[in-house]
């Protein structure tokens, strides 16, 4: 005697936490059950190996059928046909559009395309996250992309608009998608070391002070795309290492005050202007695309790994860029002190953010 | 042309792309009423239309205002080929068009197609303008109100209840007519869907004008099925109860304390007797004749031609199959009510009690008699007569005569109601079913549906006859049903044979009753203080004692009183006294088909009770087959009775309410199955054990085998007594008196075990002590039985589960509830298929589906599941399909605890919720409990309390003892006086534990629903099929709501299978009701009912159909919560208007 049919209805649709987390983890009905049975819920509730397995996919046929309304969340909450409690409604939301550190780490920056989503195989071998949850996390990145790719107003809250999402994980996609569209190279070994909270953290500052949407509210792509205009005047900041006296004289300010104040000072001196050539110079580079890919490349090998090879103690690093944006001020013969300011702010806490082992 | 309908389209959304091309849709509407029909611009290019159309107004007679649906078409404008349907709504403007009702339609709703399902939703608003119409050969029955519900609806009260209404119109179904198949499957169920709509509103018309007719204003406990019966056509038919109801307006409600005690009145039906002279006439009324004696050669021997024969069977007598027909009554004798032996009996004990409650008695009417003027005067009288215990039982007859007469005016004395205003029901007399064989041929002409009709009316003439044997003139909880299979069809019918107070009957008798009860409000309003209270109730005890009225014993008990004649009984069962009052003879077990009344005293908690048989039949065609199936079904009752009182006995408790057995015939097998919800009612015996007899006691193995199993059984029986708390107090034997010596007669699987007197004297305390079932088992059949027995597994702790209403024993319900359909099908391996493994498929196959439930609604523990309604079907040869429809209620486990409280706060909260319906009382328990109290619950809860096990216990245990050497007579006073005690103390118990109570609950609710209203757009619509809310008053009835759909599909595959297709289809269901409930203004719909659920498959085409009808009634509630707030707002916390809902909902 089989069960060609077994479903259960509520009329305030059930949704069971843990199956919930199974089923975005891309297991089968048969391992989550598997794993459910591990889980101890047999002997906490007395059922069957045959209950569990007709409860496990009711659920998973309750997700599937919800999934088609989660692809865009203002439906889901205003379908009628499933009657799910405001919290629950969030929480199957908010679950469906997290994913894994892991996988994030493999597609960030990469463009999200099919090219991209027929290398989820590997990724998944990799990363260990499941195919099929691969595949939902690829394809809410792509989702969210396009849908806000080509809109006005803040990124974060387009997509908090359209998605439903927590403030956090709102700022998560925003980062995503602003890495996907300006496809920094994240995935270089010598960048392995950065988590997707680095990473995100220094996309933030970027989209409030590199895009357009920085200095205008009211433009297209305002914050996915690089201000244009902006990276085309930073080219205006090589005269900080072109200049030799300019140079010198930076490099002599920021000595002085911090003379005695950091435990690297010789290495400091000596290696100052390497170090400065190398931030003013990946500033002027900006204005072609293959610079900007590798932005976080260049930075690594321009500035943190110079510092960590001679072992610069975070706090040093802190206090050197601080007199270093800072002591440009003093340069008299230096007219772009805003436009400094614009990069400097923001390379300095992303350096700062990424500086770590 | 007494109408104008206005219809307005508003705007789309979520609309399917229907243009691959642009990803975009072009919308218009059609609206169709009649024959007229409109359209609306096209929408060009857009997933969200806003038509926000003129008003469409159709002016139609209010004829067709009812049969109609109003239709709704959205489609895709295509200028060059057809335009595309995108889906359909109906509206069924019923509730429009009764002022109490819904005033407009206004909502989003659910675009339908037959063939995608849901396809985005469309704002429409409905207004109907009725114009009165004073045309009194009208064929319209505007006006007169539906419920589902089957009992008096809450915000409304009883005025009379007139009886039974039934209809069926006949048609044509498309599917089967167009069988050359031109048309396409779409067309083809829309067509049904909007036949079966059409069929439907005139079905209702026509039952409102037989309401009309009986001048009446509504029908109570509406139930409209479809057989679908293939080539022969499409039946819907329909039964109602048609009642004269009263709203409860706000007015009344503002006068609680006065006319409280008008519910006092209910309860002795007798003070109502609208003339009071028949005191006098009484005892010169000669004895009614005999008209309903008991004859058993009638009803075995009414063979009709081919296949139509009666059986009167219970599980002491051996079956005497004839034929299909069974007229079941468990051991609950049937006997004709008025037999000068019962009368005399009864006149004989009612002497013996009256001088010393007169003398016991009269010193508190002296000191009362200021208040209670008339009452008393009353009550005096009868005492002054000096022969007040003769008075007793031709008044009785009086009584009986004028209810039958009531009721035999009637064509069927019958009663869809499963819930009574207190009072109304005095006797149960047990379960009368019948079932008919019938082969289904063409309807020539649908206009003339007689065969079917007179099918029906054969079943009820049955069953009226089978109630006449048991005694009692009208049948209670009636429901009928068919199962079809081919050209076969099963009609049923069954209901519990009862007898009613004739108060709420006729018109005259309420209208002269109602005089009594105003002038008997000072009296009772004059009671201000508990003492009075207490000082009153021996008084009315006595006054109903002494006028020999068993219905006005406690009224824990009197329903189950005997209503036929103990010595003239043609089946042997045990009678015994009743042991809440000893007066009256009760049965030993108790089936009825009705919810327990809300007075029944019982013990402990109740549990749902199920019998599942199949039996394997051969495949036959027509009138062979219809032979073979009426050669089974009476062994089937009989098997599936005799697992009923089995396990029933199982669990140690002694009555099943709500008994719905189930019949349903396949192309080889016919399939049993009974649900039913077991209680201990306090008022019948404790139920004797099991025992077990082998055949063959020489051999040793055997003999250790059979111990064995019959220490399981006896473990069994102790362990469910203490999981459903039954632990009723012990009451020595001669209260009880000796039973009916009772012929022995021997059957093959039980025959109980007569018990004598000294017999009694061996306590075996382990599994009660008196007649144990005695289980023979001679074959492996037998011994599979006893296994099945054992199988069924009790619920998971914190789980508790009934077919009825409420759970007997739980009470203090939490407000969170979960509606839920399951289904399951299963397929049998058609290897080697006995009645045996067929059984245990079965038997499986019901069990672990239960089991998934539990399991699903684990986290709601403490909960119960209400109203589980098990369907069966075999919709092809190896299939079974089991539909149940439930709901999960939590409820607070803290207060379940402590029983003995929660018994006495049970009645009380019934006793004061009734008081609200039927008072025009339009408090909460919460707020008003202490207010109440003095006044109208005092009988009842001084009787639920003192017969209620817990509290008197100890001094029932003392009073016991006193009678054990002291004569009966004084003990009985004895025992009057403890009641009393027993009552003062508890009812201050229950106000404070009510008062505990209400804030907890409170507390909860508010903290449920914060959440539950932040920034969701689309309002929360419950569904029950219950006919309350825990935790809320339902302030409006909105009107009907019944709807049939039709889904199929031709890539069942990609849409996730069967249980894919079909679990997205029922979803689409329910959320189609909630949204037809939303536009209406509610936000509950109560008495849910899914009546048919008939799916088809054809896997190897890749297809799929279901058609699923519901019904329940839309309705507005409030909770208690927010009505203490309101409440508190205004001083005058009565003013709480019944409408007051309608901007809560909106």
């Amino acid at each position: 005697m089989t069960n060609e049919l077994d479903i259960f209805v509520g009329n305030t649709t059930l949704i069971d936490e843990d199956v919930y987390r199974l089923w975005l983890d891309g297991y089968s009905v048969n391992d989550a059950v598997g794993l459910r049975v591990r889980s101890g819920i047999l002997e906490q509730t007395g059922a069957t190996a045959g209950v569990l397995q007709s409860d496990t996919m009711d659920h998973y046929r309750t997700f599937h059928m919800l999934e088609r309304l989660l692809h865009t969340p203002p439906k889901l909450l205003h379908q009628l046909v499933f009657q799910i409690p405001p919290s629950r409604q969030a929480l199957l939301i908010e679950r469906y559009y997290a994913f894994d550190e892991a996988f994030v780490r493999e597609v960030l920056g990469k463009k999200l395309s099919k090219g991209t989503k027929k290398d989820l195989d590997d990724i998944s071998t990799k990363t260990g996250v499941t195919l099929k949850s691969c595949r939902r996390q690829f394809d809410n990145f792509k989702r969210v992309f396009k849908v806000v790719e080509e809109m006005r107003g803040s990124l974060a809250g387009n997509i908090q608009q359209h998605f439903l999402l927590s403030d956090r994980l709102a700022r998560d996609y925003a980062a995503v998608v602003f890495f996907a569209n300006n496809r920094f190279e994240t995935g270089k070994k010598k960048l392995q070391y950065l988590t997707f909270g680095d990473l995100a953290f220094c996309a933030e500052l970027m989209i409030q002070n590199w895009t357009p949407g920085a200095v205008d509210s009211q433009v297209d792509d305002m914050d996915v795309d690089l201000d244009k205009e902006f990276l085309q005047d930073l080219k205006e900041l090589k005269v900080l290492v072109a200049d030799k006296d300019l140079l010198d004289l930076h490099k002599s300010l920021v000595c002085t005050a911090l003379r005695g104040k950091l435990s690297v000072f010789p290495e400091m001196e000596a290696n100052f202007k390497n170090l400065s050539r190398g931030l003013v110079n990946i500033a002027s580079k900006l204005t072609h695309t293959k610079d900007v890919r590798d932005l976080f490349v260049d930075l690594v090998e321009k500035f943190i790994e110079p510092c960590r090879s001679d072992r610069w103690p975070l706090n040093d690093v802190r206090l050197f860029l601080n007199q270093y944006s800072a002591s440009v001020h003093s340069l008299d013969g230096f007219r772009h002190q805003a436009l400094w300011d614009r990069y400097m702010v923001t390379l300095r806490s992303c350096l700062l953010r990424m500086y770590h082992d | 042309m007494p109408g104008k309908l206005k219809v307005k389209i508003v705007a789309g959304r979520h609309l399917p792309v229907m243009d691959r091309a642009s990803d975009l849709t072009d919308a218009f509407v059609e609206v169709k009423f009649g024959n007229t029909t409109f359209k609306t611009d096209v929408y060009n290019k857009s997933l969200n239309p806003q038509w926000n159309s003129e008003w469409f107004k159709f002016e139609v007679d209010d004829e067709d205002l009812q049969d109609e649906p109003l239709q709704i078409t959205v489609l895709d404008h295509d200028t060059y080929s057809a335009n595309d349907a995108i889906g359909k709504v109906y509206i069924d403007i019923d509730p429009l068009l009764y002022s109490e009702a819904a005033t407009v339609i206004s909502g989003w709703f659910p675009i339908y197609d037959t063939i995608h399902g849901i396809r985005g939703e469309i704002n429409v608003v409905v207004k109907v303008d009725l114009f009165n119409d004073l045309n009194r050969f009208r064929q319209s029955s505007c006006g007169v109100k539906f419920f589902c519900t089957t009992s008096i609806p809450k915000c409304y009260q009883a005025v009379i209840i007139h009886g039974f209404v039934e209809e069926l119109v006949v048609n044509e179904d498309p599917e089967y007519q167009w069988i050359d198949r031109i048309r396409t499957p779409r067309a083809s169920n829309e067509a049904r869907q909007r036949l079966i709509s059409l069929m439907s509103g005139e079905l209702q018309r026509k039952i409102g004008l037989k309401v009309l007719e009986m001048r009446g204003n509504a029908v109570v406990g509406y139930l409209q099925c479809f057989d679908l019966e293939g080539e022969s056509g499409l039946v819907v038919r329909a039964i109602g109860t048609a009642c004269t109801l009263d709203k409860l307006s706000s007015t009344a409600a503002f006068l609680p304390a006065c006319n409280s005690p008008s519910k006092e009145m209910k309860e002795i039906p007798f003070n109502e007797d609208p003339n009071p002279n028949t005191h006098s006439s009484g005892p010169s009324t000669p004895l009614k004749n005999q008209t309903y004696s008991f004859s058993p050669s009638k009803s075995y021997s009414r063979q009709s031609s081919s296949s139509d024969t009666d059986l009167s069977l219970t599980p002491k007598t051996a079956p005497y199959p004839q034929g299909p027909r069974i007229f079941l009554c468990p051991s609950s004798p049937s006997l004709s009510s008025g037999s000068p032996h019962l009368k005399k009996s009864c006149l004989l004990s009612e002497s013996s009690l009256t001088p010393h409650h007169s003398s016991h008695i009269s010193p508190v009417v002296l000191r009362k008699s200021v208040s209670f003027s008339e009452e008393l005067l009353l009550a005096a009288s009868g005492m002054g007569s000096g022969s007040a215990g003769k008075e007793g039982g031709p008044f009785k007859a009086l009584l009986r005569q004028q209810t039958q007469s009531a009721l035999e005016q009637r064509e069927f004395p019958f009663f869809t109601l499963t819930a009574f205003p207190p009072g109304f029901l005095v006797h149960v007399g047990g379960v009368v079913s019948a079932r008919s064989v019938k082969l289904l041929d063409r309807i020539h002409n649908p206009d003339e549906p007689e065969t079917r009709d007179a099918w029906w009316a054969e079943i009820r003439q049955e069953i009226k006859s089978h109630a006449k044997a048991l005694g009692c003139h009208a049948v209670v909880g009636y429901s009928e049903s068919t199962s079809i299979c081919e050209e076969v069809c099963i009609l049923s019918a069954s209901g519990t044979a009862a007898v009613l107070n004739p108060r709420f009957l006729q018109d005259g008798t309420v209208e002269g009753c109602l005089e009594p009860r105003l002038s008997w409000q000072p009296g009772f309003f004059s009671i201000g203080s508990e003492k009075g209270e207490v000082d009153f109730f021996p008084q009315s005890q006595d006054s109903s004692s002494l006028l020999g009225q068993e219905e006005n014993l406690p009224a824990g008990c009197g329903f189950c009183h005997i209503p036929y004649d103990e010595l003239n009984m043609p089946f042997p069962a045990h009678l015994t006294y009743c042991y809440s009052c000893r007066k009256q003879k009760v049965p030993d077990v108790l089936f009825t088909t009705i919810d327990l009344p809300t007075d029944a005293t019982v013990i402990g908690k109740g549990c749902l009770i199920q019998a599942r048989l199949c039996r394997l039949k051969k495949k036959a065609q027509a009138e062979a087959n219809a032979t073979a199936i009426s050669n089974l079904l009476p062994f089937m009752e009989y098997e599936v009775h005799t697992q009923l009182m089995n396990k029933l006995k199982l669990k140690g408790m002694n009555a099943l309410f709500g008994l719905r057995i189930q019949i349903t015939v396949g192309e080889n097998m016919l399939m049993g199955l009974a649900s039913a919800t077991g209680v201990y009612l306090t008022a019948l015996p404790m139920p004797g054990g099991i025992q077990i007899a082998g055949k063959t006691p020489n051999d040793g193995s055997y003999e250790q085998h059979i111990s064995h199993m019959q220490k399981k059984i006896n473990d069994t029986i102790a362990k469910n007594k203490e999981l459903y708390e039954i632990n009723p107090p012990e009451i020595p034997e001669e209260i009880i008196g000796s039973p009916i010596p009772e012929p022995r007669q021997r059957s093959r699987l039980l025959r109980s075990q007569s018990e004598s007197s000294d017999e009694v004297i061996e306590l075996d305390l382990s599994h009660g002590k008196k007649d144990a079932f005695v289980l023979e088992i001679d074959d492996t059949d037998a011994m599979e039985d006893v296994h099945s027995l054992l199988t069924d597994v009790p619920p998971p702790s914190g789980f508790y589960s009934c077919n009825t209403e409420i759970m007997p024993g739980i009470n203090n319900w939490t407000s969170e509830i979960q509606m839920f359909t399951s289904v399951r099908v299963s397929r049998l391996s058609n290897i080697n298929l006995t009645n045996q493994t067929l059984n245990k498929n079965f038997n499986d196959l019901c069990e672990n589906l239960l089991k998934s439930l539990y399991f699903k609604l684990r986290s709601m523990i403490p909960c119960c599941l209400c109203h589980v309604n098990f369907t069966v079907s075999l919709p092809e040869d190896e299939l079974i399909q089991v539909t149940v429809t439930a709901v999960a209620i939590t409820f607070d486990k803290h207060q379940a605890v402590q029983t003995t409280k929660t018994h006495v706060e049970k009645s009380l909260q019934r006793a004061s919720t009734d008081n609200e319906e039927l008072l025009q009382f339009p408090l909460e328990l919460c707020t008003d409990s202490l207010a109440s109290h003095p006044f109208s619950p005092a009988k009842e809860h001084l009787e639920s309390a003192s017969s209620n096990s817990g509290i008197p216990a100890a001094q029932r245990a003392t009073s016991i003892d006193y009678s054990s050497f002291a004569d009966r007579c004084n003990s009985w006073i004895e025992l009057i006086k403890l009641k009393a005690q027993t009552i003062r103390r508890g009812s201050i118990k229950t106000t404070v534990s009510v008062e505990k109570a209400s804030p907890l609950t409170e507390g909860h609710f508010r903290q449920r629903s914060a959440p539950a209203c932040a920034n969701s757009t689309v309002g929360v619509v419950k569904m029950t099929p219950l006919s309350f809310i825990p935790g809320a008053k339902i302030t409006k009835y909105l009107g009907i709501i019944n709807m049939f759909f039709i889904r199929e599909t031709t890539s069942l595959r990609e849409e996730g299978g069967v249980s894919g297709f079909l679990h997205a289809f029922i979803a689409e269901v329910f959320a189609m009701v909630r949204a037809h409930v939303a536009a209406l203004g509610g936000n509950a719909v109560v008495s849910y009912i899914m009546k048919q659920c008939v799916f088809m498959e054809n896997p190897n085409k890749n297809q799929a159909q279901c058609l699923i009808n519901v019904s329940g009634d839309a309705v507005i509630f409030v909770r208690e919560s927010e009505l203490e707030i309101i409440s508190a707002q205004q001083p005058v916390a009565s003013c709480q208007p019944a409408c007051s809902g309608g901007e809560i909902a909106t």
